[in-house]
C-alpha cells in the first residue's frame, strides 16, 4: 500500500456511474426501457437460481423476483455522484444502477473479474458510487455518513439507501433517521415491505405505523402501494428531486410482494397467499405495455446478453490466492515513507 | 516543562483541522465550553464550528456515519465519550468499516480514526473504567494504536487521521491525559537509556542500565507503561537487577521487533495489560515471540492483567482489581528466581 498524505486537496476519486444518462440514452420509449431492465433482473435471477440447483456456485443469495419494479422506479432517477447502499438483496438494484451482468455473474461465481474480484458474492458488491452488505440495517449509519460528506464537500448528491420491512427492527436506523434529520442529510431510505422477513411476516415484527416511526423524527415519510413500475417510477422522479433540492432526509415505503423464496429454497408461506399475488406480478404488467414484437426483441437481447456473460464468467479462473495478504500488514503509512 | 499528554492530544486536533479542511470530528457533548468528557477537544468547535458534530447518545449509529465521511472523502475523527461505549459500535467497526476496504477490492478506502478513552484507577465504577481494545484484536482490517507518555501523543494522532488510510483505534488511557510527556532525546529519556523504533507508530524500548545488561524484559502498553517503568526502578534499587520496558504503540498489526529483540538479549519476558488477561494483548505477544526468542528464554514468560472481574467503583477493590507496580515487580522476580538469593549475598 503505498502511503500518501492527504493534504488539503482532495484525493477522492471514484468511478461514476450515471444510471440517469443511461437509461435516457437507451432506446425506445419509458416502457420499453423499463421492461428490458426488469426483464433483465428476472432472467437474471431465474437463471442464477438454476445454476445453484446444479451446483455451480457456493453459499446463497436472495432474489429479487417480484420487486423489479422498486429498483427501475427508483434508481433510474439517480446520476453521476449520487450513491446507493443497498442489502443482501441487491442484485436487482445493481442491475439498474451498474448494467454489468457480466461483472455481477463473475463476483457470484467467486471469478477474478467479478465487481469485487470474489472477495464479496452475492451481499457485497460495491461499483462507482453503489455499495452493498449483508447485515440488516448495518449500512444505514455508512449511507447516511455519505450522504453527509457529500453535502460537506459541495456536491448536491442524494444517498439512497435501501431496506425491508423486517429491518425496522434494527435500533441503529433510529438513531440515523434522528442524526439525518437533526443534520439535514440528503438522504432517501426506501423501505421496501414485501411483507416478509425471511420466514416472519410484518404483523409479527412491526408494531405501528411504519411512516410515523419516520415522521417521530421530523422526517417526510411515504409510500406508494403498487408493483407497476411506471407508476412507481413517476412516484420517486418528484421525491428524489425533493430530497436533492431540500437537503432533507426522506422516508419511502414501498408495499410490494417477494414471489420467489427468501433465500434459495426457504419458503413456508402460505401457497394461497402467494398464489393470489402472482396477479401483481409488475412483469407481465409491464409487458403489456410494450408490442408484442418489441417485447419478443428485447426478451432476446436479454438471452442473448446473459448467455453471454455467464459462459463468460464461468470461463474466467478463480481470484489468484497469492493475492491473498493482510492489509494491515503491508507497508506502515507514515509523513516520512 | 513538557506538555501534558491532553494538551498534545488538544494541539494535535487544532493543528490537523486547521491544515485539513477534510478532519471533521464527530462525538458526544463536544462543543464548547464543554469541550468533551476529557476536555481532548477543548475550542475546537469554536475554532471550526462546522467540522465539529456533537452527536447524539448513538455510538454504532455515529461511528458509521464517520464511516461513511471515510468513505467519501473526509478525515472523521471520532470521540468515545468513555472507551467503554465502544462495543456498541462493534459491529459498525468489524462488520462494516474495518471490511470495506478489502471485501469491494480496494475501491474504497476508510481513514477513519476512533478515540477511546480507557482504563481505571479514576473511581469511575464497571461500565466507565475498562480496557477493552482487546475485544477488537484480530478483526481483520482495524489497526489498533495505543499512546503513552514516552511518545508524543499528538503526532501519534496526526499520523493515525492523516495519513493512515485504514480504520484505527487510537487508544487513549484517562489517567495519562494529565501526565506530563516524557521526551526522549538523544537516545535518553530521564535518567534512562531510550531507543525508539522506525515507523510511524513507534515501540520505545527503556532501561535504566544499558541495554546490553538487561536481566528481564517487560512490555508494557498504554496506561502500563509509566507503571512498568516504575517497577523497573524498583527492581534496580530493591534487586540491582536491569529490567528493559518495551512500549509498542501499534498493538494491530502487533510490533513485535523491539520486543524480540530484548528477549533475545535478556532471556527473561513480563508482559502487562490493564485489562484481564484471557484472549488478550500479552497472550499475543507470547505466541508471537519469534523462534529466535523463544530459544532464548531461560524461564516461563509471565502475564501480569486485571482480575477476571468487573472493575469496582471502590478505591480498595478497583486497586487490588487492575494491575498495579507491585505486581509487575513480583511478575519479574517469579522470572527471575535467583533475583532473592543475590540480592541477599550483596
Ligand atoms: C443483523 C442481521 N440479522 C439477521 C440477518 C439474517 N437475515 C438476512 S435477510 C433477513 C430478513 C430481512 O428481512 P427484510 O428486512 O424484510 O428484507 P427482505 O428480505 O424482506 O427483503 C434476515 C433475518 C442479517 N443478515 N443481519
Amino acid at each position: 500500500m503505498v502511503a500518501r498524505e492527504r493534504t488539503g486537496q482532495s484525493d477522492y476519486q471514484e468511478e461514476r456511474i450515471d444510471p440517469r444518462a443511461r437509461f435516457a440514452q437507451m432506446e425506445g420509449p419509458l416502457s420499453e426501457k423499463l421492461y428490458a431492465q426488469m426483464r433483465l433482473i428476472r432472467r437474471f435471477e431465474e437463471q442464477l437460481l438454476e445454476r445453484f440447483d446444479r451446483g455451480l456456485l457456493v453459499g446463497t443469495t436472495h432474489a429479487y423476483i417480484g420487486q423489479e419494479a422498486d429498483a427501475v422506479g427508483v434508481i433510474n432517477h439517480l446520476r453521476a455522484g449520487d450513491v446507493v447502499f443497498s442489502n443482501h438483496r441487491c442484485h436487482g438494484h445493481y442491475l439498474v444502477w451498474g448494467d454489468k451482468p457480466e461483472a455481477l455473474a463473475a463476483e457470484l461465481m467467486g471469478r477474478a473479474g467479478g465487481l469485487v474480484g470474489g472477495r464479496g458474492g452475492s451481499q457485497h458488491i460495491c461499483d462507482g458510487g453503489f455499495y452493498t452488505n449483508g447485515i440488516q440495517g448495518g449500512i444505514v449509519p455508512g449511507a447516511l455518513g455519505l450522504s453527509l460528506a457529500k453535502r460537506v464537500r459541495g456536491e448536491d448528491a442524494v444517498a439512497v439507501v435501501f431496506i425491508g420491512d423486517g429491518t425496522l427492527g434494527q435500533g441503529v436506523l433510529y438513531e440515523c433517521l434522528n442524526m439525518a434529520s437533526l443534520w439535514g442529510a440528503p438522504l432517501l431510505v426506501v423501505l421496501e415491505d414485501n411483507g416478509w422477513a425471511q420466514s416472519t411476516p410484518s404483523h409479527r415484527e412491526v408494531a405501528g405505523s411504519m411512516l410515523e416511526r419516520a415522521r417521530a423524527f421530523g422526517m417526510e415519510a411515504g409510500a406508494i402501494e403498487s408493483t407497476d413500475a411506471e407508476a412507481i417510477y413517476t412516484h420517486f422522479e418528484g421525491i428524489i428531486e425533493e430530497v436533492r433540492q431540500s437537503v432533507r432526509p426522506r422516508l419511502e415505503v414501498i408495499h410490494t410482494y417477494r414471489l420467489c423464496h427468501h433465500s434459495r429454497s426457504d419458503d413456508h408461506r402460505p401457497a394461497e397467499e402467494i398464489e393470489a399475488r402472482r396477479a401483481d406480478d409488475p412483469l407481465p404488467k409491464q409487458r403489456q405495455r410494450v408490442s408484442e414484437e418489441r417485447a419478443r426483441a428485447i426478451e432476446e437481447a436479454v438471452e442473448a446478453r446473459l448467455f453471454e456473460a455467464f459462459e463468460a464468467a464461468e470461463a474466467q479462473a478463480q481470484p489468484a490466492v497469492e493475492q491473498l495478504d493482510d492489509p494491515l500488514l503491508r507497508g506502515m503509512p507514515g509523513p516520512q515513507t | 516543562m513538557s506538555q501534558t499528554v491532553l494538551e498534545s492530544l488538544n494541539q494535535a486536533l487544532h493543528r490537523m483541522m486547521q491544515t485539513d479542511e477534510r478532519v471533521h470530528l464527530i462525538g458526544e457533548d463536544l462543543l464548547d465550553p464543554y469541550g468533551g468528557a476529557f476536555k481532548v477537544s477543548r475550542g475546537l468547535s469554536t475554532a471550526f464550528e462546522d467540522r465539529v458534530w456533537t452527536t447524539p447518545i448513538s455510538e454504532a449509529g455515529f461511528v458509521g456515519v464517520a464511516i461513511g465521511m471515510a468513505m467519501g472523502g473526509l478525515l472523521p475523527v471520532v470521540e468515545i465519550m468513555f472507551g467503554d461505549f465502544v462495543l456498541l459500535a462493534a459491529d459498525q467497526l468489524i462488520n462494516h468499516g474495518a471490511k470495506y476496504a478489502w471485501i469491494y477490492n480496494e475501491k474504497v478506502d476508510v481513514p477513519l480514526v476512533v478515540r477511546l478513552p480507557m482504563g481505571g484507577r479514576r473511581g469511575y465504577g464497571p461500565t466507565h473504567s475498562q480496557t477493552l481494545e482487546k475485544h477488537f484484536l484480530g478483526a481483520p482490517g482495524l489497526a489498533i494504536v495505543a499512546t503513552n507518555p514516552f511518545v508524543d501523543s499528538g503526532r501519534l494522532l496526526e499520523t493515525a487521521t492523516r495519513y493512515d488510510r485504514r480504520p484505527v483505534l487510537f487508544v487513549e488511557n484517562k489517567k495519562m491525559y494529565a501526565r506530563r510527556q516524557r521526551p526522549i532525546q538523544g537516545g535518553r529519556c530521564e535518567a534512562m537509556d531510550a531507543r525508539v523504533s522506525p515507523g510511524p507508530y513507534p515501540s520505545v524500548s527503556l532501561s535504566f542500565g544499558s541495554f546490553e545488561m538487561a536481566d528481564v524484559t517487560l512490555v508494557a502498553y498504554g496506561g502500563m507503561a509509566e507503571l512498568a517503568v516504575e517497577a523497573a526502578e524498583r527492581l534496580l534499587i530493591e534487586d540491582e537487577r536491569y529490567c528493559e520496558v518495551v512500549m509498542p504503540t501499534s498493538i494491530q498489526p502487533l510490533e513485535m521487533d523491539a520486543i524480540a529483540q530484548s528477549v533475545a538479549r535478556s532471556g527473561h519476558l513480563v508482559v502487562a495489560e490493564e485489562s484481564p488477561g484471557a484472549g488478550g494483548f500479552g497472550a499475543e505477544v507470547i505466541s508471537a515471540l519469534p523462534a529466535a526468542a523463544w530459544a532464548a528464554l531461560r524461564a516461563q514468560p509471565q502475564r501480569v492483567s486485571a482480575l477476571n472481574l468487573p472493575i469496582a467503583n471502590s478505591t480498595a477493590l478497583e486497586a487490588a482489581t487492575l494491575p498495579d507496580v507491585d505486581d509487575l515487580l513480583a511478575a519479574m522476580r517469579r522470572v527471575l528466581p535467583t533475583a532473592a538469593s543475590r540480592s541477599a549475598t550483596g
